[in-house]
């Protein structure tokens, strides 16, 4: 808005005279209002809740920070802590793998579309499936996988009953999806290799790991961004593959925050309100980590166009 | 109620002449509106029996119009919350003892004291205790279901076993057993109330009812000697490598296998279990019942009866034609009927109701009326409240798994216990 355009007509009504900076906000509206009512409202509620003792039916009680003493020493919670960051370190084999597979894939034989959609396969069915194939596959008496162990001489185990074992367990069935996730995010950043570098680089003598390391991987930026982002958010909602395979079992071990939080909030034998909000607090405050640094990549990104 | 009658004379008349005055009292009251009601009786049989309810109880009162909303029996568990409190229905589904005390606290359940005062409801006393919250009557049941010990009849024949009445039997039993390369029980503990069951038995053999009721209700610290005795007694069991292995990755569905081919001999359930053995083609001749064994001879037999129930929430608005319901529901004509083998397939509270001529049914009725002076407990999860009773579920897969972690478990329930309570 520069002070050299004249008005010809200065009685134009409000929303004329005001258009171009109102219409933006009209239009975005809808999704500020949803976005408030059922993300940002929330997040300020379970910090508030978290100071309470709430059992979901009589009056709330204002208990401080009380929540929060207690879950310093709660030995279930720590378990839990520990099991997200295995997770969050173990997912990330995802991205390998799936850059892996897609380079395999990524050429033209006859068939390959039909290896690239069975690759792709776990990705399309649901979680729960995944985690009952899983389970049975890891089935102490009846399973598979203590069948190919005794090939070698090895087993028999009981990997969803062993405590040091389950978490590990469940992450080995939630890669099998996430993998194939990573593959299709790769296999279309693949496609955008521009061939004029790869050519000028043959030219110059890289190939292999060189080629790989310095051509095409920085090429493959923005798709391992995606896959980075998509890994460590499904990392931190590894709920269902946890509430199929084990339900937090053997004796809480295989629980992590946003499992131990469903259950003293919402199970049938939880309902302590204030103690689950805090558990989410503390999860929300991990999460913030990663959504800080996405947004400021994402940031970085648009300023540098 | 006299200007129905006027109105109705020629019904009377007629109803008189029908069936004569027990008829006649039973249209006495002439409902009218609407009677909503919410059920958690999801599974096929129990959903069936639901409407078959709701379509005498409708013939009986044809101005009455009835809602039925049946909802998933583990989603109906957090619904309850929200509906007692937004949108309460007449009548509604749920369970006795502890399980009702948050909703009677938070005044959600209307009393229903004046119903259990009335003639004839004396037939429910066995259960009146479970539905007492301070004085008052919240509920009443329709039905319950023994708790013991299911066993491979043609299994211990073949080692020349008997049903163990006392402890020593009981591991000698389980020795033969062992040595025969079967298990002495099933078990899948993956969702912990399995061993809840376990854990309720071996404590009312080795301490006693009142011993239970206290412990459930917060009076004993979880670290004292008879606690442990019943640990004791338990690891006995552990240590023997009585349960099968791996029992902590099986839900109690999955773990019946074992028993149905033979690698376990006996599994310690409720009643409900009797209907998929026999589907997985164990009949009367293999499959057969014993109570659990007297551990300690000097406190009294006392088993697990879990009763479910009906509520009047507080928020009802056709409280006449609610508790009508109520009455129709406790009657002994319709518990008899429900709980056949047809049915339920479980045990009638209403001590003038007869029980289904079934072997299970009748050894679990003789059990819980004639040898069980102890008392009658709910459950371990029904008694203690929702939050102790995962803490310590939690606690007995532990134990169950590594047992030497006992110490370190008992600590921290006393710990859980000092907090709920």
């Amino acid at each position: 808005m520069t002070t050299a355009v004249v008005m010809p007509k200065p009685r134009r009504s409000w929303y004329k005279r005001n258009e171009i900076a109102v219409t933006p906000w009209l239009f975005l509206a809808p999704a500020i209002l949803f976005f408030m009512v059922y993300v940002i409202i929330p997040i300020f509620q379970s910090f508030n809740l978290s100071l309470y003792r709430w059992d979901g039916l009589g009056a709330a009680e204002y208990i401080g920070m009380a929540n929060y003493e207690e879950l310093l020493a709660d030995r279930a919670f720590e378990t839990s802590l520990w099991n997200n960051l295995k997770w969050l370190l173990l997912y990330l084999l995802a991205i390998p793998g799936g850059l892996f597979i897609a380079l395999l894939l990524n050429q033209t034989v006859a068939g390959i579309r039909l290896y690239k959609s069975l690759f792709f396969f776990p990705f399309v069915i649901s979680q729960i499936v995944v985690g009952l194939v899983f389970t049975w596959f890891y089935d102490p008496t009846f399973g598979l996988l203590n069948v190919m162990l005794g090939w070698f001489g090895l087993g028999p185990l009981n990997v969803l009953g062993d405590p040091d074992l389950v978490t590990y367990g469940i992450i080995a069935a939630g890669l099998w999806p996430q993998t194939a996730y990573c593959m299709i995010l790769y296999l279309t950043g693949l496609n955008a290799v521009d061939p004029e570098q790869i050519e000028a680089a043959r030219l110059d003598g890289a190939k292999g790991w060189r080629m790989l390391w310095y051509v095409i991987i920085p090429q493959l930026k923005p798709a391992t961004f995606i896959a980075f982002v998509v890994t460590i958010i499904g990392a931190l909602r590894s709920f269902d593959l946890i509430s199929i395979m084990t339900n937090g079992g053997p004796f809480g071990s295989s629980r992590v925050l946003s499992f131990y939080m469903f259950e003293k909030a919402l199970s049938e034998y939880g309902f302590r309100m204030g103690y689950g909000a805090a558990i989410a607090v503390v999860l929300f405050l991990i999460m913030l980590v990663f959504i800080a640094y996405f947004l400021f990549s994402m940031y970085q990104e648009e300023k540098e166009r | 109620m006299k200007s129905i009658l006027k109105a109705s004379v020629a019904t009377f008349v007629s109803v008189a002449a029908l069936g004569g005055t027990a008829l006649a009292d039973a249209h006495a009251q002439q409902l009218s509106g609407d009677l909503t009601i919410f059920s958690d009786m999801s599974n096929p049989a129990p959903r069936a029996v639901m409407e078959g309810m709701v379509a005498r109880f409708g013939e009986m009162h044809p101005d009455l119009n009835i809602e039925l909303t049946v909802i998933d029996r583990e989603a109906y568990k957090t619904q309850i919350r929200n509906f007692l409190s937004a949108n309460p229905p007449d009548v509604a589904n749920w369970y006795a003892a502890n399980r009702m005390k948050p909703y009677v606290e938070a005044g959600l359940f209307a009393d229903v004291s004046d119903l259990w005062a009335e003639d004839g409801m004396e037939a429910l006393a066995s259960t009146k205790g479970a539905m007492t919250i301070d004085g008052k009557q919240w509920g009443v049941p329709y039905t319950y279901y023994q708790w013991g010990v299911y066993y491979r009849k043609d299994i211990f024949d073949e080692y020349g076993l008997s049903e163990p009445t006392t402890w020593e039997e009981e591991k000698a039993n389980c020795q033969t057993l062992l040595d025969n390369g079967v298990k002495c029980y099933t078990i899948g503990t993956k969702f912990l109330w399995t061993a809840g069951g376990w854990f309720d038995y071996l404590n009312m053999r080795t301490n006693g009812y009142d011993f239970h009721a206290a412990l459930t209700g917060g009076e004993i610290p979880w670290t004292d000697d008879r606690v442990k005795a019943t640990f004791a007694n338990w690891r006995e069991l552990i240590d023997m490598g009585a349960f099968i292995d791996n029992h902590q990755t099986y839900s109690w569905q999955e773990a019946l296998p074992f028993m149905a081919n033979g690698d376990a001999a006996a599994y310690l359930m409720g009643n409900f279990a009797v209907a998929p053995l026999r589907q997985a083609g164990l009949d009367d001749s293999k499959l057969d019942f014993y109570q659990f064994p007297v551990i300690n001879p000097d406190v009294e037999l006392a088993e697990d009866a879990p009763t479910d129930t009906f509520h009047i929430p507080a928020g009802a608005e056709n409280v006449e034609a609610a508790k009508e319901f109520l009455r129709f529901v406790v009657s002994a004509d319709n518990q008899t009927l429900i709980n056949n083998g047809e049915n339920l397939g479980q045990l009638p509270v209403n001590a003038n109701s007869s029980v289904d001529d079934d072997k299970f049914l009748k050894q679990g009725f003789e059990m819980l009326s004639s040898n069980s002076p102890g008392g009658v407990a709910q459950f371990f999860d029904r008694d203690a409240p929702a939050e102790m009773a995962s803490e310590a579920m939690q606690g007995f897969q532990e134990f169950m798994v590594i047992p030497d972690n006992l110490d370190d478990i008992l600590a921290r329930l006393e710990k859980a216990r000092q907090r709920i309570y």
